[in-house]
């Protein structure tokens, strides 16, 4: 952990000291401190819920913290708003760009500071500074194109100039190559650079490891909401930093014995999902899941794995491909009868897909499993069964709920998990898919969550493992396969495999797929 | 804890005394300010409600305002906006009295006849708009509002001589066949001493208030109308066909809608004529606001929606101007929501604490 600034060229442009911000349950920032040097490229990289946005958020002003200041040029502000962020040379690309379609780049561009000459729109000036600003930094955007008719680059772009039209000397670009194709990353990168060799300073959000190690000058790691580090690119490799995100403290759930059989519970083939613009999300994904035992996807957020999940679940619509249960053919089967054939699921967003935040814990635990036993009395809901079930997880789960007509919104997040582990583990499923099954658990809980996973695989359920946490994997997995932009790219032994290997195959960096045994690459 | 759940239970009642009470005050303001005395208004109100046949009159309208408004929640609770009850009524009342008035059957089947087109008729114009929700993703409140322009201009083609109308004698006012007898339903004397009976449907509308709390709350359908409405993502996760819910939760809303022309048709007017009541849907999202979708609150809300209607003929009278009663039910509704809103921050915080406690730990815990 160097706490001290690297001596480098440029004096700091915006010093974040002790940050710290609360929502209800949970801390969000905890004593966050970054130093970004004027003209410099500086990356955040932490996993998803790790508090890069609210961090990002909090500097923009669209979140005031609890504690902590913010110093811009060695001058501490109060940003409570974007337009004060702004005012202070603050400016942020969203990942998903708010540009209105029907209007013009330069429209766009002046919507909110349009200039005025008297009462009339002076167009002709914009303009001026628009090509000034375009090819002053490369972009290349042509300030009359309607917006509808660019490509996602250029869209980016687009947004980059309005901010620098905005006269912002601190540019936010949150996870920017999300949307790219490598070809428009390399320009992103190329426009970044002679940015911050103009004394622009950039902060990078990203999660994908090669591209911060390209780009940044300075990485600061981002874990459960704190810093846990700020290295050169020079000085680490894409595993060390993985390892830093992940970090490697917590217990080992170590497997014990095989209980792999050699009947294949999930087969699936080909499966294939684009999102409304035809992108590729999941690339022709084939896998075979037994009776008995867990097959982890390990890979870097954002690369397939939630469409993977939820393909199977029925939740996402496939373009391509075939699914199998137990031999049965269910491809075209809606999510409610794979739920009554056997299927379970551990959603990765609980608050969206998990539960009902303004329904009482009894209500939750029919969820997903209305029409299935103790919930379900021919076309009725069994309130005195749900009820004496939501009992029984409550107790085996360790759920701390003062009782069970209180609402799942009021418990805390591990709570949650627990209750909807607990939910999904009932009724002797076959197949689990489980996304982040610890996430935001405590430590003791996540031990017994894995004990539980690990007694109905004994019983014989099949588990589908997606976690950002490689210890997790490692320990808990039969088999690991590798995900990277929607493809299973690379198989890993969890016996012989280390975590730091695994996460350099997450990142595509090659040598290092070979070394996590490419035997079975899709 | 049960400290607590009294607690809760009051806050909920509070909301709508409290917005009441607002409401009241806004509507004396605008009395004094025009140089009508509130107290004596109130009491002319009140004198006037207090007699039999007002009294019957009050249960009358809220028969209908009940029906509307239960209409209107079922669309609520799965957060679809059904403003198409208005054209979902009438076009159900127009035929089912043109098909009342064609037949002649025994009692019970010529009553059976006529709801349950009114039903198909109302049910099927909803499902339009879910149809079209569903599939095309139009917004169901802009399809339902051009729906009612379109069901007017449907009524108005339909309701002419040599259509479904005839034209009555001794008026230039034309309707439908008259209902015979064996189709209508027979006035109740509930209150004693009134001139007039109140309308045999209201048992109707009593028991459809008794089937809604039972579909949404017991029921595995109803669950997946809640779920969907509190969390469509979570209702798709847990297996529901949204899709398929929006497109029954809209044409229940509508069969619903069908039968709010039935107590006037068929305990007063017998025909539907050209001075068939209208506007009743619209009445019927205000009294849902106001009831909060819940079966009871609907009940109050509607009773209350039409004390206020019904006694406000009393005030031309009083040379007081009966828009009075207009500023009233829109600040009623306005200042409910707005109490309800609150209500519910104020409740999830208290019920977040009272976890806490309950647990011992009353600050958030890092993850």
């Amino acid at each position: 952990m160097t706490s001290e600034p690297p001596a480098g060229p440029g004096p700091v442009a915006v010093r974040l000291t002790g940050i710290t911000k609360r929502f209800p349950g949970v801390v969000a920032n905890h004593d966050v401190n970054i130093s970004v040097r004027a003209g410099s490229v500086h990356a955040v990289v932490g996993e998803n819920g790790a508090g890069k946005s609210t961090l990002m958020k909090i500097l923009y002003g669209m979140q005031r913290p609890d504690e902590g200041t913010i110093a811009i040029d060695g001058a501490v502000v109060t940003l409570g708003t974007p337009a004060q962020a702004i005012a202070a040379g603050i400016g942020m690309v969203h990942q998903h760009f708010m540009l209105a379609d029907n209007l013009t780049v330069l429209e766009n561009v002046v919507l909110g500071s349009e200039p005025r000459k008297g009462l009339r729109l002076d167009f002709g000036a914009a303009r001026a500074r628009i090509d000034e600003i375009s090819q002053a930094y490369g972009l290349g955007v042509r300030p009359d194109a309607l917006v509808e008719d660019l490509g996602v680059g250029e869209r980016q772009r687009v947004e980059i100039l309005k901010v620098l039209y905005r006269g912002a000397r601190v540019l936010i670009l949150d996870e920017p190559t999300a949307v790219l194709v490598p070809q428009e990353v390399r320009d992103l990168f190329r426009a970044v650079r002679e940015l911050t060799g103009r004394g622009f300073t950039v902060l990078f959000i990203s999660h994908h490891l090669d591209e911060v190690l390209e780009i940044a000058d300075e990485i600061t790691v981002i874990r459960r909401g704190e810093t846990v580090a700020t290295v050169r690119p020079a000085d680490v490799t894409a595993g060390e930093l993985a390892e830093l995100m992940v970090g490697s403290e917590l217990p080992s759930p170590q497997t014990r014995e095989s209980t792999v059989t050699d009947r294949v519970v999930l087969e699936a083939t080909d499966l294939t999902v684009r999102d409304a613009d035809g992108r590729l999300l999941l690339d022709h994904v084939s896998l075979r899941i037994h009776s008995g035992e867990i097959v982890g996807i390990a890979g870097v957020e954002g690369n397939g794995q939630t469409q993977l999940v939820e393909a199977i679940m029925g939740m996402e619509p496939l373009s391509e491909g075939t699914l199998t249960l137990s031999g049965e053919d269910v491809t075209a089967w809606g999510t409610r009868r794979r739920r009554e054939a056997g299927v379970a699921f551990v959603p990765e967003d609980r608050n969206r897909h998990g539960l009902l935040l303004e329904a009482p814990l009894w209500e939750n635990r029919v969820l997903g499993h209305q029409t299935q036993a103790p919930n379900r009395k021919g076309p009725w809901i069994d309130r005195a069964g749900a009820r004496a079930d939501t009992e029984r997880i409550v107790r085996e789960y360790d759920v701390r709920t003062p009782g069970i007509d209180v609402t799942a919104g009021s418990l805390s997040g591990g709570n949650q998990q627990k209750l909807i582990v607990g939910r999904e583990m009932s009724g002797s499923p076959r197949l689990l898919l489980a996304a982040h099954p610890t996430r935001g658990v405590d430590v003791g809980a996540q031990a017994a969550i894995w004990d539980h996973i690990r007694d109905a695989r004994a019983a014989g359920l099949a588990v589908l493992l997606v976690s950002s946490d490689l210890d997790e994997l490692i320990g808990l997995s039969d088999s690991l396969k590798v995900m990277l932009r929607g493809r299973l790219v690379a198989d890993a032994d969890p016996a012989t495999v280390t975590p730091e290997q695994l996460g350099s195959a997450m990142t595509g960096a090659t040598g290092a797929a070979g070394a996590a045994s490419s035997a079975g690459a899709a | 804890m049960a400290r607590v759940d009294v607690r809760r239970v009051l806050v909920t009642v509070a909301a709508p005394a409290l917005a009441l009470v607002f409401a009241l005050a806004i509507a004396s303001l605008a009395l004094r300010a025009s140089g009508h005395s509130p107290v004596d208004t109130a009491r002319a109100m009140v004198t006037y409600a207090r007699q039999g046949s007002t009294q019957v009159l009050i249960l009358n309208t809220a028969t209908y305002y009940y029906l509307a408004a239960v209409a209107v929640a079922i669309g609520f609770r799965m957060n679809l906006f059904n403003i198409g009850v208005d054209g979902q009524y009438r076009l159900a009342a127009l035929l089912s009295a043109a098909v009342g008035g064609a037949v002649h059957l025994p009692r019970p089947l010529h009553l059976l006849l006529i709801v349950v087109v009114a039903v198909t008729v109302g049910g099927m114009w909803a499902a339009i708009a879910g149809v079209l929700k569903a599939y095309r993703g139009v917004s169901e409140v802009i399809s339902t509002i051009m729906l009612n322009a379109i069901s007017t201009a449907v009524i108005a083609y339909l309701l002419t001589p040599g259509r479904l109308a005839v034209s009555t004698q001794g008026s230039n006012n034309i309707g439908t066949r008259p209902i015979p007898v064996s189709g209508q339903v027979p006035g109740l004397d509930l209150i004693p001493g009134a001139n007039r009976q109140v309308f045999g449907f209201i048992i109707v509308s009593a028991l459809v208030g008794i089937g809604y709390a039972v579909l949404l709350n017991r029921t595995r359908f109803g669950f997946d109308l809640r779920a969907t409405g509190r969390s469509q993502s979570a209702a798709v996760a847990s297996g529901v066909n949204v899709k398929r819910m929006v497109v029954i939760s809209m044409a229940l809303s509508g069969a619903c809608a069908g039968l709010v022309g039935l107590p006037q048709l068929l305990g007063a007017s017998y025909s539907y004529a050209l001075d068939f009541p209208t506007g009743i849907g619209f009445t019927g999202i205000a009294i849902a606001l106001l009831g909060r979708n819940h079966p009871v609150g609907i009940a109050l809300g509607a009773l209350l929606w039409s004390f206020l209607d019904q006694s406000s003929q009393i005030l031309d009278l009083e040379g007081v101007p009966k828009e009075i009663v207009t500023i009233m039910q829109g600040s009623t509704v306005l200042s409910v929501v707005v109490a309800y809103e609150l209500v519910r921050r104020y409740s999830q915080v208290l019920e977040q604490k009272r976890v806490g406690v309950a647990l011992g730990q009353t600050t958030g815990v890092t993850a």
